[in-house]
């Protein structure tokens, strides 16, 4: 291993009320796979934007082999050999993949060339791609290959990845592992940004942790426990989720047949999906982004209808019915997008409990809301989910992702749902909301709701559900008891039909 | 340098100052274009929003206030419902000219016959003359989809055309030797939307513009109804989620404010006009538009920024008369006021903040 | 009625006339939608372009000076338009209804003392041989400079689209405005060149009506021609390709409509007036089963911080 790559030292970004990033100072050396490592919030997004020239730092500076570097823009970052795939990625879904691959470059060769050389590239690398394919339709794992082809077509130095695995299954998570291995033994450096341990345990060879925007502390993570370094991400220890045990008992919801076509050119039809959820019990529904998840909720939530039989609530057939009569029945729901979907952005508090609370809370008679009733449910909510806000009049866009999450979540369950089906419930939320909202979902199968909690959070799954299942391509296999799977069993069921064995055949 | 920062909730007091400031700075660039015609701007000034109210000639001019903020009102209302809901009936305007050909013609088809029954029966006829054509885009835009801001657009023209047939044909008055336009409603006792107290241009337009006003605050501030209008206009996503149905919604927007428009037309027709004319429209169902948007989208604010833009009508006309000030720098005027209020707006949600260059 | 009064070399001639205002208009807007910015002050535009040619063409006795200062009046309305929602980030859809009704009474304003002028002529593009072939030479080679500039603006406007790089940005600003400021390009200002280019385009527009299809200035001549165009486009699918054909259709019917009034039809006039209207709406019910090609950040609002 050789010198400094990048030094960075004493970056610091201010946004109005918070600190993002506050003196932070760490070298990443060349051919090395440094992990930046830190909760959500804690200013990893914010320092990899300075590096790679979207935000300029209010003070510090920083070094690319020994040059100062100070990219006004990802342009000129680019120039530097700095490359950097996004968590959110920045593909064009109506385009190729040729023509997305082209928009990365400073000057692409003619289009014909340039499909060429990404067959050349993704042979090398093991990312087998069509370069004429619409991007709308790949998977979420091809499409991240597309982002990683375009960084490697300008042969970059420093490659950052913001938490790529996120969206991948367990087998594809090591197809990704074995690339980047081959990048670093060519002598690139990757700053890797996750927030899963056993991960950077497995992959990286030092880890900068990002507290409250600090750094607090480098360290060798092979050598390091992930306790130890789980610590240092959050700063304090704080209780894992408790279990009691309990019986589950009759079928709530029995989906038999269930298939939706997909809702727009890029969705997922739904196919043949069955599935029995039994009260008290949590059914966890794994599986990579954009294979269903937000279709099935919808299916679920009444938000599209399907035939009548297909979705029976305690033998009643409900297929048919929207939204409102579901929640009359008892089926509440929370989907994964907080702002625009389970909540209205601009709309306050108070008023957006009436969304899903209105006619089980009695929000309204005869059609006129009752606005002292909605206030005082609000305040039940932010009081019972310890959400942090100046009070129930705030707007939903004002709290953070954590708060608002907890108040989407406390929403539908102090309506005492007898069916709870809940999408992503944790998804960028810090760890300690986290384990609040997953403790809140236990207490409620304990008291005999059933639960149907789909996420791609693995580990999340593993923790809280009961029996789980995968979702692949608008397909959901058979449900098995969790503790009866291994990790490897889980990710063949994700892969499902999945083209793993293309890659590094 | 001057950069942009979005506000964590939208502003209280600029939410109320934003018109305000738009008046203000419309008043001064309006001097300046006034200056630029060769008048004297404060002269200008204060002969559109001086005179009408406090001039020589206000006892004459202060009904007239009414008279043209009555329709403005009316039809604004039903528009802000449309457009805080994210459904853009921009094609009012016609809706008023059918309003007005509808009750026009149920009042005529009885003419001569004097019945109490025969007002009241040309009102409903308007609001559904409205109602029918605001539904054509809204059944188009939940049946196929189609984009009802062209839709209703197109249907203007229609209307005009139809407005000229009417006048030509059908509706003309078979006494009028031959000349186009109908008969003249005030001068038939049972259709006629006279004055209800003399010398305050309060007519039944008027009283059913301030009933509007009341129905549409109660229903935005205290219905149901009004909670799922504003949460299809700012998350038509979590609207769903909240049941809504779109198709549903969209048809009560569009109608509504259709029925509003064609009464409007009526009230307007059986009262100030008197008869259906070529040139019977004034252009009510597009200024509406600034009202709605003027007013903040809110009952109460349309009905004070109707007020204000039946006042820079009644003041256009009279520096038309006095300072010979073409008509059409009124018509700039209001449009204007319209730029500025949506420049202006940015307030309210973003913060402006000064910045020295920095050094990265 | 008398339908052998009606020549169907004339009529074609008059159709490629009646539908270059559109063209122009309605290939302004369609870059500007396939950068994710929506318009709906084309009609504003037009006419401001309308008594902008008028009045520079009538004091300078130069229909080309006319038709550039036009250009140059469409975009700078167009410019207020784009500071409105690009800078200070106001909703499209009402500013673009805020631009027409300005566009309408400045125009007005403007257009006070040239009631009842005759412009001068835009000369015909006098080709000797191919002029004076029989019909093809009325039909395709006897118009005006406009006319053959509107048709190469098309080839333009999709070659560039296709396949050079600016129109490869200008997409992909229009398909994911947040992914391409990431990768670093300047949504903002491809947007603002963008509307610009549209004003210019509707500007010329308004102009070939005034200067060229009627010719004398009136108020409000440009009678919903801007509104034809924003349909024009979602007709074509947003190919540049499909606005040509799109224009014909409508000049077809502008042109068939118009004559059939000169014929005596047995039709109302005010029936014939209207089914430009009623057929655009026709065309945009049958268009709008096919969402699909829409530019996806079309009308939404960018703020680099969100």
């Amino acid at each position: 291993m050789t010198g400094a790559l990048l030094t960075i030292s004493g970056l610091t970004k201010a946004y109005p009320g918070v600190v993002a990033n506050d003196d932070v100072s760490f070298d990443i050396r060349e051919g090395e796979v440094h992990a930046l490592l830190g909760e959500n919030g804690a200013g990893k997004s914010t320092l990899v934007k300075m590096i790679y020239g979207l935000v300029r730092p209010d003070s510090g500076e920083m070094q690319l082999r020994g040059a100062p570097f100070a990219p006004a823009e990802p342009r000129a970052a680019r120039a530097a050999g700095v490359a950097m795939v996004f968590q959110h990625f920045s593909l064009f879904d109506a385009m190729s993949v040729a023509e997305n691959i082209a928009l990365g470059m400073e000057k692409p060769p003619r289009l014909r060339d340039l499909a060429h050389r990404i067959r050349e590239v993704s042979e090398t690398y093991g990312l087998p791609l069509d370069p004429y394919r619409t991007v709308g339709g790949l998977s979420a794992g091809e499409r991240q290959r597309v982002e990683i082809i375009r960084c490697l077509l300008q042969d970059p130095r420093l490659l950052i990845m913001d938490e790529p695995t996120s969206v991948l299954t367990p087998q594809e998570v090591d197809i990704l592992f074995q690339t980047l291995r081959k990048l670093t033994a060519e002598g690139v450096a990757i700053l890797y940004i996750s927030h899963k341990l056993e991960e950077i345990r497995a992959l990286c060879d030092r880890a900068t942790i990002l507290r409250h925007g600090r750094n607090v502390g480098t360290c060798v993570p092979s050598q390091t426990t992930a306790r130890a370094m789980a610590e240092m991400m959050v700063g304090a220890s704080f209780a894992a989720p408790a279990r009691a045990p309990h019986a589950t008992g009759a079928v709530a919801l029995d989906v038999t047949g269930l298939s939706m076509p997909a809702p727009d050119a890029f969705g997922t039809a739904l196919r043949n999906i069955h599935l029995q959820l039994h009260e008290g019990e949590i059914l966890g529904v794994g599986g990579v982004a954009g294979n269903g998840q937000d279709e099935l909720l919808a299916a679920l939530s009444g938000e599209r209808r399907s035939t009548g039989d297909a979705i029976r609530l305690r033998g009643r057939p409900i297929g048919r019915l929207g939204p409102n009569a579901r929640r009359d029945l008892g089926l509440l729901t929370a989907p994964e997008e907080r702002l625009g979907h389970a909540a209205a952005p601009e709309m306050s508090l108070t008023e957006n409990v009436l969304l899903t609370a209105a006619r089980r809370q009695n929000l309204v008679s005869h059609g006129f809301l009752r606005w002292p009733a909605a206030r005082r449910f609000a305040g039940q909510v932010i009081t019972a989910f310890d959400v942090r806000t100046p009070g129930p009049e705030t707007a939903a866009r004002a709290l953070s992702g954590g708060n608002l999450q907890k108040f989407v979540i406390g929403r539908e369950v102090l309506q005492q749902p007898g069916i709870l089906i809940v999408n992503q419930p944790t998804w960028g939320v810090d760890a300690a909301a986290a384990a609040a909202i997953r403790q809140a979902l236990l207490d409620l199968a304990a008291n005999g709701t059933a639960i149907l909690c789909i996420s791609q959070d693995l580990d999340e799954l593993i923790e809280i559900s009961d029996r789980f299942a995968a979702l692949n391509e608008g397909r959901l296999s058979e449900a098995h008891a969790t503790r009866d799977l291994s990790l490897e069993e889980i990710g063949l069921m994700m892969g499902g039909a999945h083209g793993m064995e293309v890659a590094h055949a | 340098m001057l950069k942009l920062e979005k506000r964590p909730q939208p502003s209280r007091a600029w939410t109320y100052l934003t018109p305000v400031l738009a008046v203000v700075v419309t008043m001064l660039a309006g001097g300046a274009l006034f200056a630029m015609l060769g008048n004297d701007p404060v002269e200008a000034i204060r002969t559109i929003f001086w005179e009408p109210l406090f001039g020589e000639f206000a006892s004459y001019y202060r009904p007239q206030l009414l008279v043209k903020a009555g329709p403005l009102i009316l039809i604004a209302i039903g528009l802000s419902l449309g457009f805080r809901a994210g459904i853009w009936n921009i094609g009012a305007e016609g809706q008023y000219i059918i309003g007005a050909i509808t009750g026009a013609a149920v009042g005529l088809a009885f003419y001569p016959v004097d019945l109490w029954v025969i007002f009241p029966l040309m009102i409903l006829a308007g609001a559904l003359g409205g109602w029918v054509w605001a539904m054509i885009p809204g059944l188009l835009k939940v049946r196929f989809g189609t984009n009802e801001i062209l839709v209703s657009l197109m249907l203007v023209y229609v209307a005009e055309q139809l407005l000229a047939k009417m006048a030509l044909g059908l509706l003309r008055n078979p006494e009028g030797r031959g000349f186009p336009g109908s008969r003249n409603l005030q001068q038939y006792p049972a259709a006629h939307n006279a004055e209800i107290i003399t010398g305050t241009g309060m007519h039944w337009g008027v009283v059913a513009a301030f009933i509007a006003v009341i129905f549409a605050y109660v229903l935005l501030s205290r219905h149901i109804l009004g909670h799922q209008i504003q949460l299809a206009g700012q998350a038509p996503r979590a609207a769903r989620f909240a049941g809504v149905n779109p198709a549903r919604l969209t048809l009560i927007c569009l109608g509504l404010s259709g029925a509003l428009a064609g009464m409007a037309g009526m009230f307007e027709v059986s009262g100030p006009a008197g008869q259906i004319s070529i040139d019977f429209n004034v252009g009510y169902g597009f200024t509406a538009i600034i009202v709605a948007f003027l007013g903040r989208l809110h009952p109460v604010g349309i009905a004070l920024a109707g007020l204000l833009m039946a006042l820079t009508y009644i003041g256009g006309e009279i520096a038309e008369l006095n300072l010979s000030l073409p008509a059409a720098a009124i018509q700039m005027f209001q449009g204007m006021l319209l730029f500025f209020l949506l420049a202006v707006d940015v307030l309210t949600n973003y913060r402006v903040r000064l910045r020295t260059a920095e050094v990265a | 009625m008398d339908l052998s009064s009606i020549s169907p070399t004339l009529l074609l001639a008059s159709l490629i006339v009646a539908a270059t205002p559109i063209l122009l208009a309605a290939l302004g807007e369609l870059v500007v939608e396939r950068a994710g910015v929506l318009n709906l002050g084309v009609e504003g535009m037009m006419i401001t372009g309308a008594i902008c040619g008028f009045a520079i063409a009538v004091n300078t006795g130069s229909p080309a000076l006319g038709f550039v200062m036009a250009a140059v009046g469409g975009a700078a309305l167009a410019l207020l338009f784009a500071l409105l929602t690009q800078v200070a980030l106001a909703n499209q859809v009402a500013s673009g209804l805020a631009l027409t009704l300005f566009g309408l009474g400045l125009s007005a304003l403007l257009g006070q003392g040239y009631v009842g002028i005759k412009p001068p002529p835009t000369g015909k593009l006098d080709i000797p041989m191919l002029s004076d072939l029989p019909f093809l030479g009325r039909v395709v080679f006897g118009h005006d400079l406009m006319v053959y500039i509107a048709l190469a603006l098309v080839a333009a406007v999709w070659a560039t689209l296709k396949y050079t790089r600016a129109g490869l940005i200008l997409r992909a600003v229009g398909e994911n405005h947040d992914a391409a400021h990431a990768l670093g390009y300047k949504v903002v200002r491809v947007r603002i060149l963008a509307i610009l280019f549209g004003g210019a385009c509707a500007g010329l527009g308004g102009a070939y009506i005034s200067l060229v299809r009627v010719p004398q200035w009136t108020d409000g001549m440009t009678a919903g021609a801007g509104w034809i165009a924003l349909a024009l486009v979602v007709f074509a699918s947003w190919k540049a390709g499909r606005v040509l054909l799109g224009a014909w259709l409508f000049g077809g019917i502008t042109v068939l409509q118009l004559n059939l009034q000169a014929a005596g039809a047995a039709i109302p006039v005010e029936y014939l007036s209207m089914s430009p209207y009623l057929i655009t709406i026709l065309v945009l019910v049958i268009m709008s089963a096919d969402k699909s090609r829409a530019p996806a950040s079309l009308g939404r609002t960018f703020h680099a911080s969100q």
